[in-house]
């Protein structure tokens, strides 16, 4: 028993599983040095001013932190669904319509009277269900005709875009747009039905991100512990098999499905009501495909997800200083980003390049993403 | 969440057909009882221009619904009769469908002021809208059909339109033609690098390959917001020329339709040749053969003597060339100059089409063109003002069509699409 | 039909080594191959067998020693090679693409074409010739994906002898033939050899090894530990040769002592996914304390029997009880709960989760109830207690209970499985092919314990292809015959030639005659 628990003890400080994300992330910035050498920069100055455009100060850190955070609940929701096998693109869509559901709610006359912690719960619960709906209609799609949910949320996207800039900007009749606005955008949400800021940095650090952090331990605890979890788990490794132990296979599609849209839509509707307390349409684009791109850098593991999305959003918000001192396009950080994922994806490379030998943990870790391809 | 179990009665859960039938009768019903006596019962006219002499097909448009609605009816009746996809019901479910097209503009232009629309004009915009979405399921099929997935052709496409775009822009003599040529030819030869690059991390790295094709996408992005804001613009040269229009001789003379359909740009006709040459090459040829074997089943592939790791690069890179190709009509056939992003996910759409044509050439290439099409429509019905009572559509609504329509399709009438058998699966050499 | 000793050797391996990671699958293998023979080599599953043909068709490279080839020392980069040097090979297995016809798979990979197109009229051409030389009937139009396994195997044997191959490789083709079949394929089998091929052949039945070989080596632990002469040896000769212990055929068991009937069947009729009425008409009962076993060839009805019966498949018509519930629509969730226990078919595909551990995958189909949950939560003491119990009790071989299931060699994978649905408060136990591919020693286990869950009062329905295992398990026995179930009688009442014969043709009329 004691033995036991020493070899535990030593697996848990064993930086094995560290070390690899850490190496590949070196690994990228170094790559991304030479594209700077290349135009004439120097990429310690520009690398410099990323950092302390990163975490430079504690305005600079609480602004990195609120950038992440719908980060955060974005990948959640693709980690989730990829965890059932599913792999969704729609988050884009589902976090818009959760962010319109969000600024509309806060408008409403009903909401002003109510005292906070009543108002932003009513917000968050509009945007977590209208992101359910949205990614609930590919997965009860999926589940009843076998439509493939990468079409189905990719179509959504397109239609989510569509319809809310029209919500936003008609003006004959006027739905959502606020009329005295000279720019298409919602009226401000009732300051009842804003999340208490933090640090008021730009952008703001506010309640939203411990919410997101709260959520990825809740997701983990789903997933590891509740029936439910186990049942996502399984339609998601081996769909047969979760048919043959009796578990409703396409109901877990759905049910998977519409939290992960709820997810998405959550971290919208925290965006309002802890950001901008408004929506314009335009905003929020990319945030559900760097999503992506952080939950494959977590391997859909929600812990790990956390930092994932720190790292991402904080190299998004230090990439501005960066342009201002040394001139350089932020476009510079998006290089970097895809070869920290390419990195951490192919840690062949980061394994050859620094001559580690792989261990057997990381052999079984990996999860196979694009075997779910076909569908069922 | 448990054990309440789901009692399915899946006794009397009605067929494919039976579905795709009752959804037609209750069109059919409510176009011929409802939509055909409430709608205006003026002519309108369907032009086939351009002069000098064009073609005007006037009809009644009450009269026309009501038709379509009857051809619908008759097409869920014979449906619902036959068991089997038989030759009738086949042909019945194929006239429908065509002339779903056609309905959807009578019924526009029957809820518009305007009495007569182009309808010449509306088909050359359709197929030149769909011109990059075939081009990317072309790119998208070669991969996938050799057992790669490929989500990186958004990537490809714009990571060769901006190299292209780059390399004319500094080239110097931004006016002249042979260095158009030329940098098409280079945006070619990237789209086949990038693919290179996802072939390398996805077959020999056995890299997840939707990781892969994210970090094409991402790098694509990064690298040619990277080049414009620090290659293009300090070159100067922003803008350039496009492509311009030739006729096929012969073809283009033909009446009516030859002229617009036949006087066109480089890369649309090359659109054409490629998805016939991708059908050709992939289910004609003894390297075809092998393309769709090592997608199918690479161990048994491997058995017989083929080189798994090496078909699969091939395919890749055919694909990335074509996707390259369909890059340099976003920076040099359709608009002349690159902005960031400006392919805007139309390489999703072209995965959309191409798992909407289930892995098949002509299929997704129908794929792509219901989506040109319903983009040019959507333009189209925006220009003609339709209106539902007081209530003018807007034109996201417009707009959205296409994605709406796919859906529909594909949750309706394609239901479940199955892949190459491998695809996805990284194969590991025997030793 | 002896072959002369003094025949020229034609493929030779020797001292032939291969590793993977954590196993040595060949250790210094001698083997050689004279012309014109049929050289079996035999071995448990696991021996190695496979790993050696894999060399010898240049699939892998090995670690140590040579391959020759009439002599002469060769290197095999890839099977291309191996080919060229007239070797083919039939995969236990088999590599043909479903969606293929028939001629596009045997021309893979050597195709010719005219201007650039595929060109199959010469192969078409080719098969017809090899179809009617050698007794090997296939139509070079069928898409392979829709023809039986038996045809299947022909088609691969067509395109070994399409590729010219002079020495042909057989892994373990028997496994999917009825009695029947697999006579006729010897019959094929002597025919290729009389014109002029030799032949490997690769299994694990004692019997085929006798009716076939011209000489005999046998594996084990991927050593080569004897050799035998068909002509002298005994089946149990082989037999403990190749297990390497003494080993007992007839599994121990008392007379069974029926109850009531728990699984009543009425008139059932099942239709497969492709819409294909697979099951009609059938009626059984199975009794409490009895073995009912299902003989069959594959593929006529007994996985849609076995799914309409657990609730995964719903009949087209008939009924369904189990102790008096009529279970004909209900899905497996209700049916499990009711005590009836499945040992699938296909074990990685639907009995665990390779992926995840042996705790886990002892609850896969028990996870919603007590005390494995606590309302909607799950509990991890009961869960361990159970995979601890059952890791003990049914002998899993294994570093520990967190260990995934997919680490775990296919007789322990199949003893998890087992021991789930034996460990739960089954009233019946419908069990399908439960010891393909295992080794002697789990095939024994797991025979055992089915027969002492009979002598608990189970009711155990019984579906194998494996002739000898319905013959040794089962109380009555009955053959599924293209969906209807014929020759139901007492075990003690019928012979092997009987079920033999009504697996091929469905009636006992040519036993009279």
């Amino acid at each position: 028993m004691r033995r036991d628990l020493g070899a535990q003890l030593r697996r848990s400080l064993d930086l094995q599983p560290l070390l690899v994300p850490l190496l590949a992330i070196v690994l990228a910035f170094v790559s991304g040095a030479i594209a700077i050498l290349a135009i004439g920069s120097d990429p310690i100055e520009a690398y410099a001013a990323l950092v302390r455009g990163m975490v430079g100060s504690t305005d600079r850190i609480a602004a990195s932190l609120g950038r992440s955070t719908p980060f955060i609940g974005a990948a959640l929701a693709v980690a989730f669904a990829f965890r059932a096998g599913l792999f969704n693109i729609g988050a884009e869509g589902q976090l818009l319509v959760g962010a319109t559901a969000a600024a509309w709610v806060g408008t409403w006359a009903t909401v002003r009277g109510l005292p906070g912690v009543v108002a932003v719960p009513v917000l968050l619960l509009a945007g977590i269900v209208a992101g359910g709906i949205w990614g609930g209609i590919p997965g009860a799609l999926k589940a009843r005709t076998g439509a493939h949910e990468v079409i189905v949320t990719i179509m959504l996207n397109a239609i989510a875009l569509l319809y809310v800039r029209w919500l936003v900007s008609s003006q004959d009749p006027v739905i959502l747009r606020d009329p005295g606005a000279t720019v298409p955008r919602t009226a401000t949400i009732d300051d009842a039905a804003r999340l208490p800021g933090i640090v008021d940095s730009q952008p703001p650090l506010h309640w939203g991100f411990l919410v997101m952090v709260a959520l990825a331990i809740l997701v983990r605890f789903v997933l590891q512990r509740t029936t439910f979890g186990f049942e996502v788990r399984t339609v998601g490794t081996n769909t047969d098999a979760a048919r043959y132990a009796g578990m409703a296979v396409g109901r877990t599609i759905l049910v998977t499905m519409a939290v992960s849209g709820a997810f998405a839509g959550l971290a919208g509707a925290g965006e309002i009501s802890g950001t901008a307390g408004f929506l314009s349409p335009g905003v929020f684009v990319s945030i559900g495909f760097d999503s992506i791109a952080i939950a494959l850098l977590a391997r859909a593991n929600p812990l790990a997800i956390v930092p994932a999305a720190i790292l991402w959003g904080s190299m998004l918000s230090g990439a501005g200083l960066m342009q201002q001192e040394v001139g350089l396009s932020i476009d510079v950080v998006r290089i970097v980003q895809a070869l920290v994922l390419l990195f951490v994806a192919a840690d062949v490379i980061v394994r050859t390049v620094f001559r580690l030998r792989k261990t057997r943990d990381d052999a079984l870790e990996t999860t196979d993403l694009a075997s779910g391809w076909g569908g069922q | 969440m448990t054990g309440a179990t789901t009692a399915r009665d899946r006794r009397f859960r009605l067929t494919h057909l039976q579905t795709i039938a009752v959804v037609l009768g209750l069109l059919g019903v409510a176009l011929v009882g409802y939509v055909a006596p409430n709608v205006t019962s003026d002519d309108r006219t369907f032009g086939f221009e351009p002069p000098p002499e064009p073609l005007d097909v006037t009809f009644p448009a009450a009269t026309a619904i009501a038709v379509i609605g009857i051809v619908y009816l008759l097409t869920a009746a014979v449906s619902l009769l036959e068991r089997r996809g038989t030759r009738w019901t086949r042909t019945a479910l194929g006239v429908s469908g065509a002339l779903f097209f056609p309905l959807v503009v009578i019924v526009a232009l029957a809820l518009s002021e305007t009495r007569s629309t182009n309808v010449t004009q509306l088909l050359v915009e359709s197929l030149s809208l769909g011109t990059p979405i075939a081009l990317g399921a072309m790119a998208g099929l070669w991969s996938e059909r050799s057992g790669v997935v490929n989500i990186g052709i958004e990537g490809m496409m714009l990571g060769s339109a901006g190299v292209g775009f780059m390399v004319y822009a500094i080239a110097g003599d931004a006016s002249s033609t042979s260095w158009l040529v030329a940098s098409i030819g280079v945006a070619i030869l990237t789209g086949g690098a990038i693919a290179a690059l996802h072939a390398l991390m996805s077959v020999t790295f056995r890299v997840d390959q939707i990781i892969s094709g994210v970090v094409i996408n991402l790098l694509a992005l990064g690298v040619t917001g990277f080049l414009r804001s620090e290659v293009i613009v300090p070159s100067g040269v922003t803008s350039g020329i496009t492509t311009s229009a030739i006729g096929l001789p012969l073809l283009s003379e033909i009446p009516i339709l030859g002229p617009q359909l036949f006087t066109a740009r480089p890369i649309f006709f090359a659109m054409f040749a490629i998805v016939f040459a991708s059908w050709w090459v992939l289910f004609r040829t003894p390297f075809g053969l092998r393309v769709r074997s090592v997608g199918e089943h690479p161990s048994a592939a491997e058995t017989v003597g083929i080189d798994v790791i090496r078909t699969r690069y091939l395919a890749v890179i055919i694909g990335g060339l074509i996707a390259g190709l369909g890059g340099a009509w976003f920076s040099m056939e359709s608009q002349g100059g690159f902005q960031d992003n400006m392919t805007n996910g139309t390489g999703f759409i072209a995965l959309a089409a191409l798992i909407f044509g289930k892995w098949r050439p002509w299929t997704a290439f129908g794929g792509a063109m219901l989506f040109g099409f319903t983009r040019a429509l959507g333009s189209r019905l925006q220009i003609l003002g339709v209106e539902l009572g007081d209530f003018e559509v807007p034109s996201e609504l417009w707009q959205s069509l296409p994605f709406v329509v796919t859906i529909v399709v594909v949750a309706g009438l394609i239901g479940r699409a199955i892949p190459p058998a491998a695809v996805g699966k990284p194969f590991q050499r025997s030793r | 039909m002896p072959v002369a000793p003094d025949a020229p050797v034609v493929l030779e391996g020797r001292g032939i080594t291969k590793t993977f990671p954590g196993v040595i699958a060949n250790q210094d293998v001698d083997l050689t191959l004279r012309a014109g023979e049929i050289h079996c080599l035999l071995g448990e599953n696991g021996a190695g067998k496979s790993t050696l043909m894999n060399v010898l068709y240049g699939l892998y490279q090995p670690d140590g020693g040579e391959v020759l080839v009439h002599g002469e020392p060769v290197r095999f980069g890839s099977s291309a090679d191996a080919i060229a040097h007239g070797i083919g090979m039939v995969h236990q297995h088999f590599q043909l693409i479903p969606t293929f016809t028939v001629a596009e798979n045997v021309a893979l990979g050597n195709e010719t074409s005219r201007r650039g197109v595929l060109d199959l009229d010469g192969t078409r051409e080719r098969i017809r010739d090899i179809s009617s030389r050698y007794g090997l009937h296939v139509d070079p139009d069928a898409v392979v994906g829709e023809l039986s396994v038996g045809v299947q195997q022909r088609i691969e044997l067509v395109k070994a002898l399409y590729r010219d191959a002079e020495i042909l490789i057989l892994d373990e083709p028997t496994a999917v033939l009825t009695p029947g079949e697999v006579d006729e394929f010897f019959r094929v089998v002597r025919g290729l050899v009389d014109k002029g091929k030799s032949i490997i052949f690769i299994t694990h039945k004692l019997r085929e090894v006798l009716a076939v070989a011209d000489r005999i080596t046998v594996l084990r632990g991927g050593r080569a530990v004897g050799s035998a002469d068909p002509t002298t040896a005994t089946e149990q000769d082989l037999a403990n040769l190749m297990v390497g212990r003494d080993v007992v055929f007839t599994v121990d068991k008392g007379p069974a002592s029926p109850g009531a009937a728990v699984l009543v069947i009425e008139g059932l009729e099942v239709t497969d996914g492709r819409g294909v009425t697979t099951v009609t008409d059938l009626d059984l009962t199975v009794r409490a304390g009895e073995i009912l076993g299902i003989a069959g060839v594959e593929g006529n009805g007994q996985r849609e029997l076995v799914e309409a019966v657990t609730g995964m498949r719903t009949a087209s018509a008939g009924t369904i009880t189990v102790l008096g519930t009529d279970i004909t629509r209900a899905n497996p969730r209700t049916v499990a709960d009711l005590g009836v226990g499945h040992v699938p078919e296909d074990r990685n595909r639907h009995g665990v989760v390779g992926a995840f551990s042996i705790a886990d995958n002892v609850v896969l189909n028990q996870y919603h109830k007590a005390p494995f949950s606590q309302r909607a939560l799950r509990r991890e003491g009961p869960t361990r207690e159970l995979a601890r119990t059952i890791v003990r009790d049914f002998d899993v071989r294994t570093p520990g209970i967190d260990a995934p299931v997919q680490t775990l060699s296919g007789g322990n994978q199949q003893k998890v499985i087992v021991g789930r649905e034996m460990t739960r408060d089954v009233k019946l136990l419908v069990v399908a092919q439960p010891t393909r591919g295992l080794d002697v020693g789990s095939i024994e286990f797991i025979h055992r314990r089915i027969v002492e869950l009979r002598d608990r009062g189970v009711a155990v329905l019984l579906v194998s292809a494996e002739l000898d295992e319905i013959l040794s398990l089962s109380d009555r026995v009955g053959v599924l015959y293209r969906g209807r179930l014929v020759g139901e009688h007492d075990r003690a009442d019928t012979t092997r030639e009987e079920i033999g014969l009504l697996m091929a043709s469905g009636s006992r009329a040519e036993v009279a005659t």
